[in-house]
């Protein structure tokens, strides 16, 4: 989570109330029938306010002035009571109907962005992953996802209420035009009031917003890390570290909180003054044998009501705010396009040959200079059936070449050949029956054993237990209470680095793939082991295999071995052939000066 | 509640009332009701502005004369001067109040927040291997902002609106406290709804909580393993899981939901049934309860005045309920014992190199699944270790008890003649270092990360470190040399340079007993023997304990340990192990015959 993230935050503020109702309409349209029942159940709640309005102008004049003034209980008494309550559930009724169905549109809502988001993390290549860190794309789903529905909820209100100020306002003329007068100069003034509030605290919203993904992105690489926090004794540095970015948000926070609060003022004491201004004016409606108290009472209950509008008016602007700026972090991501899979070509059966046609390239990250090449005019071709060793010193490229010909570099898929298909021409299915790629860090999925080996889940239980014995696992695995159904990972059983590669093993060869690329697959695998499980992989499979090995052993059972260094390929041969080489030579027996002593 | 269960295995167990989560809180976190008292002040006086206004009707129709139609314009006038000035006072008085509120919350949330963070870490290696990261980061991000969301919209609220109820009913006993009475008999109910509506909705809001957690742990791990995905074509498979929890989340909010819409018009439909009542009751014992009719008005309007709390009470307890559930959840994690409890002061080890020795060491990871059955063994000070063994064979998880990482369930591991858990932990984190397999690295520049190795490192010291490793001709190499960046992770850097960083980061702290934990399996022979050489000049003056791979190690060390299946099997220089015959020289005999 670096300083890019928040500056693009920063940078998109801005997000005018036009921007955010584009908005909006876009995220609503799909789900349109929820929110017009919302809107339906927001025009019932105005419909009900305005006469409950009339009904308590009404009861002060003919019930409680009349009874006073006449000394005997007015008929109306009952009735009044009555419609009273009945006006009250219809109002309820209404509110119910628009909470329930603005809830459903705004949880409808973000689920399609969650679902468009999984789609884009699955779909997209990996040179398109790679420009984003993991803590924005987390956020992304969680707290920008809910921030963006956030002006969803007072939306359907807002559509309501202008039924509301019709209404109310048809009303007011009717008793009064004077009075209505004050409401037509009033609620401007408070739009205005609300347009000037917004603009004051768009900034700092978006500075609070953003503080919040650079909060999660520390959490998230402190407790990633948590094993290194602790054998470093860092701890009190990451909660300073931390601290800082908390103490940060707690500012940017605050600082929206006490703009909130001034704005608060205008919110809560409109209507009060509104009442004032009805009442010194209708003192003199009375005098002049214009208006009843009753008319009072009704303009005074439907000003409040007209500060519903506003009020809610007020927040749909303000919650857009966020709303847009959330979009804004999301659009890049939800609306990036991926290129289409092509449809695959035909491969040939058993073991696949690869062919490497002049390929280089560079990681596209703005930390390495450009021009940094990885690979350098690579080019290679590797029998069917043969097993080449990779060899070279650390940061000569061996696990980029591994990524090049196992297809997740994307950006060279052109120069690749696999079974004399190029990799760009294969479908994303293809590859992976054609290609088991087995990384240096073994990935498990938070799911039982069975599961990640069989990630397709159409393999026989012989077959997977195949696969785990010769990847020397299946022992293990028969140990376990529930055997092949064991859950692992953050919430199953602990599995060790060597077990996690091996089950990572397990789950490339029940695939029976053409061509298998092991990068330093082994690593956490005893030497012993390591040595018995490529002797049982050479004996059960007959595909090709490329194989990144730092063990003398190992490049021994090659059939040939290409040595990488910066890059290039230095040369190509078997591995007596290479030793003539003394740069090799002094890589490969450095084993055996270090096993002399 | 099912699910958040299996996630924090150590949670207690009861789920705690609210009443019970705001007492922990604010042990937790005292600063966040300090100066409460006056915030309250302020809310009656607010409250007291708000229930000025039908007062101030009432006078104005009966003293105004607006009933009668004999209307007395001075009087009004005089009354709304008084009733503007008295509500432009309490709602500079309120924005005061919320100031104070929001710093004051705002300050204690950051507090809690961080709290947590330092109580993740804080956990010993038990406890991390068993919780998702995603949840963890939940714990200390979503969970504490949605505390703050209610701190922004309800809290205020909260302190206001009891006030003005409390205040209503006193106005009205003040026209009439028969009315009063009858007023509350029939806004009784609401209490009794509102308790069962909220524990409905604690409920819900829990479950959406523990659906949220879910969620970013199956996204993350979608992200993190997004290579394997994409090399395995197993993007369906993932999307599935995704969508599944992605509907959980969708069913969950929207049940919250179902109870929030309810619960908001409550207040309305109870209050306007009150209404009626005391309407009908007024009108008809108004000679006996002395009523005038400006009296009844404004108490019509008075009761008005509860529409609104209590609508936004539901509102509010909306909002709390999700603060509540995540507040809760914070506080499980702080609740959560640290097992591995360092002491106060703790003994000072000595500095060079120290003996280890461990009597009777048993170890699960809390599943009951035994990974080290009764080790017991003694090593000198200054000696070179082995621990060689399978996979699986528990000599990763001896190394990590070695620094404590974790405490053994049974048994002791003394450090220099010390009882490892009464050591001082910054003299344990100085003299016993421990280089771990996946070398993980911040995302920041190579030195900053070599500057980590030891509190206030030196650049000399960091560049004394990369000279004793040989490294200088790797560093010169970098595009930035020691600046460069490593990346999210370290993933800049190769698996082996990652390692490299790692061992310039553990050179610098100077450690007496250092323990290399697989580390050199990634690194080319060549990038091999320079760190080999490195360490060996580095070893010198302290105890060396290397889980190794390469039985080469073992051959060049002066102790070897054997573990098979948890146990410590063989113990020995390598000759007098070979020559025994035993586990050790049939591994020894595999991998010479290569």
């Amino acid at each position: 989570m670096g300083e890019g993230d928040s500056a693009v935050a920063i940078d998109d503020t801005r997000a005018t109330a036009r921007a955010g109702f584009r908005l909006v309409y876009n995220l609503v349209r799909p789900h349109w029938i929820p929110f017009a029942v919302s809107v339906f159940g927001a025009g019932v709640f105005a419909a009900g306010t305005v006469a409950s309005a009339s009904i308590l102008g009404w009861v002060t004049d003919r019930v409680i002035i009349d009874t006073f003034d006449e000394s005997a209980v007015a008929a109306g008494v009952g009735t009044a009571g009555l419609a009273i309550v009945l006006l009250a559930i219809i109002r309820a009724i209404g509110v119910v109907v628009r909470r329930y169905y603005a809830g459903m549109t705004s949880e409808l809502v973000e689920r399609t962005v969650r679902d468009d988001l999984a789609e884009q993390y699955l779909s997209q290549p990996m040179s398109w992953l790679r420009r984003f860190s993991t803590g924005r794309l987390i956020a992304h789903v969680d707290s920008d996802t809910h921030t963006l529905v956030h002006s969803l909820h007072p939306l359907p209100f807002s559509f309501g209420v202008l039924f509301l100020a019709i209404f109310s306002g048809t009303r007011l003329y009717m008793i009064d035009p004077q009075i209505a007068l004050i409401a037509l100069i009033l609620f401007p003034t408070m739009t205005l009031i609300n347009s000037i509030y917004s603009k004051i605290v768009e900034k700092p919203l978006a500075k609070s917003q953003a503080q919040v993904a650079t909060v999660a992105g520390i959490a998230h690489e402190s407790f990633e890390g948590a094993l290194i926090v602790k054998t470093l004794g860092r701890r009190e540095a990451e909660v300073a570290r931390f601290d800082e970015a908390a103490d940060q948000l707690r500012a940017y926070r605050q600082n929206v909180g006490f703009i909130q609060a001034w704005m608060g003022i205008f919110r809560d004491s409109i209507t009060q003054f509104a009442v004032f201004a009805v009442l010194l004016m209708g003192a003199y409606r009375i005098q002049a044998g214009e208006m009843s108290p009753g008319n009072i009472v009704e303009v005074a209950a439907l000003f409040g009501a007209l500060t519903i509008p506003m009020l809610v008016f007020g927040f749909l602007l303000e919650s857009l705010i966020p709303s847009v700026v959330a979009w804004n972090r999301l659009r890049p991501v939800v609306e990036a396009t991926y290129p289409a899979q092509p449809s695959g070509v035909a491969l040939p059966d058993g073991a696949l040959g690869v062919v490497i046609d002049a390929l280089s390239f560079a990681w596209p990250s703005v930390d390495t200079a450009p021009g940094e090449l990885v690979l350098d005019d690579i080019s290679l071709v590797v029998e069917p059936g043969e097993m080449l060793a990779v060899v070279g010193s650390t940061g000569s490229g061996k696990s980029t070449l591994c990524a090049a010909i196992g297809g997740v570099l994307d950006d060279v898929d052109d120069q690749v050949y696999v079974g004399g298909a190029r990799l760009s021409d294969l479908s994303p299915d293809q590859r992976a029956k054609a290609i088991a790629y087995v990384f240096q860090e073994a990935f498990l999925f938070a799911e039982s054993i069975r599961a990640n080996i069989d990630l397709d889940n159409d393999r026989s239980h012989e077959e997977v237990s195949m696969a785990a014995k010769i990847a020397t696992i299946d022992e293990w695995i028969n140990s376990l209470a529930d055997g092949y159904d064991t859950v692992v990972g953050e919430r199953g059983v602990t599995v060790s680095g060597g077990q996690r590669q091996r089950i990572a093993l397990a789950r490339a060869l029940v695939r029976d793939a053409g061509l298998i690329i092991l990068d330093d697959a082994t690593s956490a695998v005893d030497t012993v082991v390591e040595q018995q499980l490529l002797s049982h992989l050479r004996g059960a499979s007959e595909a090709t295999m490329i194989i990144v090995a730092n063990r003398l052993a190992t490049i021994e059972l090659a059939d040939r071995v290409v040595h990488l260094v910066d890059g290039r390929i230095a040369r190509v041969g078997t591995h007596s052939e290479l030793l003539e080489d003394p740069d090799y030579r002094n890589l490969v027996m450095a084993y055996a000066e270090v096993a002399d002593g | 509640m099912a699910e958040s269960q299996t996630v924090d295995p150590q949670a207690p167990q009861q789920t705690s009332s609210s009443l019970d989560v705001l007492r922990r809180g604010i042990r937790t976190t005292p600063g966040l009701v300090r100066g409460l008292a006056a915030t309250a002040l302020i809310g009656v006086a607010v409250a007291a502005g708000q229930i000025a206004v039908p007062i101030i009707l009432q006078l104005a129709l009966d003293r105004g004369g607006l009933t009668t139609g004999e209307v007395d314009i001075d009087e009004v006038t005089r009354l709304v001067i008084i009733g503007v000035v008295l509500v432009a006072l309490t709602q500079v008085l309120s924005v005061i109040a919320r100031r104070q509120l929001i710093s004051r919350a705002e300050a204690a949330l950051r507090e809690l927040r961080v709290k947590a963070f330092d109580h993740v870490h804080r956990q010993s290696l038990a406890v991390h291997n068993e919780q998702a990261t995603g949840v963890m980061i939940s714990r200390v991000t979503s969970d504490v902002d949605a505390l703050s969301r209610f701190v922004e919209w309800g809290l205020f609220a909260w302190v206001v609106e009891p006030v003005v109820v409390v205040g209503v009913f006193v106005a009205i006993g003040f026209y009439s406290w028969q009315l009063a009475l009858v007023g509350l008999l029939s806004f009784a109910p609401v209490y009794f709804v509102l308790r069962w509506v909220r524990s409905r909705m604690a409920e819900a809001h829990d479950e959406r909580r523990s659906a949220i957690g879910d969620l970013l742990g199956t996204f993350n791990e979608a992200l993190t393993g997004a290579e394997v995905v994409r090399a395995y074509d197993a993007q369906d498979r993932t999307l599935a899981r995704l969508e599944r929890a992605s509907s959980r989340r969708y069913e969950t909010g929207l049940r919250a939901n179902l109870y929030m819409s309810g619960v908001f018009v409550v207040g309305d439909l109870i209050g306007t049934v009150m209404m009626a009542i005391v309407l009908i009751v007024g009108i008809t014992q108004r000679e006996a309860f002395d009523l005038s009719a400006g009296a009844l008005v404004a108490i019509m309007l008075l009761i008005t005045l509860l529409f609104s709390p209590i609508a936004e009470l539901g509102e509010s307890i909306n909002n709390a309920q999700e603060a509540i559930a995540g507040w809760r959840k914070v506080l499980d994690l702080l609740d959560e014992p640290i097992d591995n409890l360092d002491p106060t002061e703790g003994t000072v080890l000595p500095s060079g190199p120290l003996s280890i020795e461990a009597s009777g060491v048993n170890f699960d990871y809390g599943d009951g699944i035994p990974i080290l059955r009764d080790v017991s063994v003694a090593l000198d000070s200054g000696s070179r270790i082995a621990i060689v063994g399978e996979t699986g064979s528990g000599k990763s998880t001896f190394g990590r008890l070695l620094c404590r990482l974790a405490d053994p369930i049974d048994g002791q591991v003394l450090i220099g003649g010390v009882a490892l858990d009464s050591v001082n932990v910054d003299a344990r984190q100085s003299a016993i270092r421990m280089v771990p397999q996946d070398g993980f690295l911040f995302d920041a520049s190579i030195r900053k990360n070599i500057a980590n190795g030891r509190a206030g490192a030196t650049q000399a010291e960091i560049e004394n470190a990369i000279s004793l490793l040989g490294l200088e001709a790797w560093v010169e190499g970098l595009p930035q040399g020691l600046d460069t960046p490593v990346g999210e992770r370290g993933s800049s850097l190769s698996v082996g340079e990652r390692q490299l960083v790692s061992f310039a980061r553990a050179a610098v702290a100077d450690p007496g007993v250092l323990i290399l934990d697989e580390a050199t399996s990634s690194v080319d022979p060549q990038t091999d023997l320079q760190l080999t050489r490195a360490l060996d000049r580095l070893a010198e003056g302290r105890t060396i304990v290397s889980i190794a791979h390469r039985l080469s190690t073992a051959e060049a060390a002066d102790v070897v340990l054997v573990f098979a299946a948890g146990e410590l099997v063989e113990h020995g220089p390598h000759d007098e192990l070979v020559a025994a015959g035993g586990t050790y020289a049939e591994m020894f005999a595999t991998w010479t015959g290569q």
